[in-house]
């Protein structure tokens, strides 16, 4: 390509991608800094009055803290559905890739049924209620795991496969059972792959609304992606908490972007190819 | 199809089949069949079996605690009631269109981001962000955009002269403003998706079909396109299966109104569910699973077929 058509070619795409992709964040920083009155006319107009810190506070402090709350379930939620994914998922993609019998087939379907199916949600319910787990936080701790799982296996399977078997068998030689030759020899050749898996999940979970719609109701135990549909509901008029809002729960995607972008791509393109 | 099949019975372990038959005796015990187990039982109780009992209860009338059979009555009522049926036919509207956008932009921007364009890598990351940022966020956001007479997008219209439309409360344009919503959203993903393929293409097929003068247009004709074609595929049917199965943004944007012009079954299963019509919010799931699997499996092996005879 020509250097002036280099030149100009980028700067069109960068004007393009501006007015596309970079001024709806803008506008979500610009109304969450507003005072009310300015934010509900939602446009584009500088803020009158810088009310950062203000926002800050209030939306924090908001119907008895319920996005701090939120915040903390969310977390936790994150944090344990990923975990397991990671461990079982490995687990299964390990004995999966290694060891083929009669059942491959069959579980190789299981799992590829788990990315295309729909969960179907009130028998969920039904099972979580028998359970004595719906509406709890470890009930949709583990329909997370469920239904993440498929994914973390096809992952894992596709990395295993370029881990020579002769290393296991150095392993078993030496007398490493089955679960010291998981630990101490296979997981830690998977941490680039691990590191994939916990980005992607956690991005994907953290984001997640329909899951705790369904399974986690009530305010009082809502997840962060929840509180924005609250405020979104009831107060409809302060725009400027609405989209402080949305700027906070954007903020862990984002760190997670900046830090680990090319996992996240790794992870997203490498899993939808294979799958 | 059994819920518990990922764990086969002890007996059929130690017996060597011809597959093992190759690796030292003893070797197949280090991958034990308890490795599965725990994934397994989660998997199974919390989507295999709500999987298999949703086609039970779809033929009932059910509170979660009580059900009672009432034969396909569920399913006529899901045809017979148009609003029903709208959601049905939308479904497949929206999943259409969001893919068919995803693909084309996907590549237009693949190629544009894989060529020696400058700030190359800023650019990338604008485009793939949306992608993590969370979907409810981004309704809301543009939901105000859309506002008919507020939105900045049609007062931008305004400004060189043009009568935007209502983006969301024109009842035959809702569904396509979310959809629009959604490839500024998912675009990301299918671009990073056809740099991948792009990039693996190697250079010796750019090389020779230059060495022949070809131009752009037959490079991209006869090069790119079909050389990236799993990545097409594989765009495809990823959106498709998220456009079929596509809940939250809709929901985010529009409740699947005005009325109910841009609901889909996804909203649909939700709106019965609230209302406390189990049985009827079940057979909504099963028609959604019997619409997926029906739209992806066939065509999935086409997509394949086609990369093989490439």
């Amino acid at each position: 390509m020509r250097n002036s058509t280099r030149t100009w070619l980028g700067a069109l795409s960068v004007t393009v991608s501006i007015v596309v992709f970079v001024v709806p964040f803008a506008f979500i920083v610009l109304t969450a800094v507003k005072d009310p009155q300015q934010a509900a006319q939602l446009d584009f107009s500088w803020p009158r009055h810088f009310r950062l810190v203000d926002n800050f506070v209030q939306v924090l402090e908001a119907r008895d803290y319920i996005l701090v709350i939120a915040f903390v379930n969310s977390v936790i939620l994150t944090v344990a559905s990923v975990t397991v994914m990671v461990v079982l998922g490995a687990m299964v993609a390990f004995v999966l890739q290694r060891r083929v019998t009669r059942w491959t087939g069959l579980i190789n379907f299981l799992v590829l049924s788990g990315l295309i199916i729909p969960p179907a949600v009130v028998p969920t319910i039904w099972v979580l209620q028998k359970a004595g787990l719906f509406g709890t936080l470890p009930g949709l701790i583990l329909v997370e795991i469920a239904f993440g799982l498929s994914f973390s296996i096809l992952l894992f399977r596709a990395f295993i496969a370029t881990i020579p078997r002769e290393l296991d068998e150095a392993a078993i030689i030496d007398g490493a059972s089955p679960l010291r030759l998981f630990l101490r020899v296979v997981l830690p050749m998977l941490r680039s792959v691990v590191v994939t898996v916990i980005v992607v999940q956690s991005v994907a979970v953290f984001n997640d609304f329909t899951n705790p719609l369904y399974f986690l109701p009530g305010e009082q135990n809502a997840t962060v992606q929840l509180t924005l549909f609250n405020f979104q509901s009831q107060y409809s008029t302060s725009y400027n908490l609405l989209f402080m809002d949305i700027l906070l729960i954007t903020i862990p995607p984002l760190i997670m972007f900046l830090f680990f972008n090319r996992q996240i791509v790794a992870g997203m393109t490498a899993g939808a190819v294979k799958g | 199809m059994t819920t518990v099949a990922p764990t086969p019975p002890k007996t059929t372990e130690r017996a060597p089949t011809p597959v093992r038959a190759r690796r030292a005796h003893g070797t197949h015990s280090s991958y034990p069949t308890w490795f599965y187990l725990p994934a397994a039982v989660i998997y199974g109780a919390l989507f295999l079996i709500p999987t298999l009992a949703s086609f039970y209860f779809s033929l009932t009338r059910w509170t979660i605690f009580k059900s009672t059979f009432i034969g396909l009555d569920n399913y006529t009522a899901f045809f017979q009631e148009p609003a029903l049926v709208k959601g049905f036919v939308n479904t497949f509207l929206y999943a259409i269109v969001t893919s068919g956008l995803k693909v084309v932009l996907g590549l237009f921007l693949g190629i544009l981001l894989t060529s020696q364009i400058r700030a190359r890598g800023y650019l990338r990351s604008a485009v793939f962000f949306p992608v993590l940022v969370s979907t409810v966020g981004v309704g809301i956001t543009f939901t105000a955009f859309m506002d008919p007479s507020t939105g900045a997008i049609n007062k931008a219209l305004s400004a060189i002269g043009v009568d935007g439309p209502g983006w969301l409360t024109d009842p035959s344009l809702a569904l396509f403003s979310v959809a629009l919503v959604d490839v500024w959203k998912g675009v990301g993903l299918a671009t990073v998706i056809y740099i991948a393929g792009i990039v693996s293409i190697p250079d010796e097929y750019h090389e020779a079909a230059k060495l022949d003068g070809a131009n752009a247009w037959q490079l991209l004709r006869n090069v790119v396109l079909p050389l990236s074609w799993p990545a097409t595929s594989t765009v495809i049917i990823l959106s498709l299966i998220g456009g079929l199965r596509s809940f939250d943004l809709i929901w985010a944007m529009t409740r699947g109104g005005p009325g109910f012009s841009s609901d889909v079954v996804a909203s649909v299963i939700y709106k019965q569910y609230q209302a406390g019509f189990y049985g009827l919010s079940t057979a909504g799931n099963v028609i959604l699973f019997l619409v997926v699997t029906a739209v992806i499996v066939p065509l999935s092996r086409f997509l394949a077929r086609k990369e093989v005879q490439r």
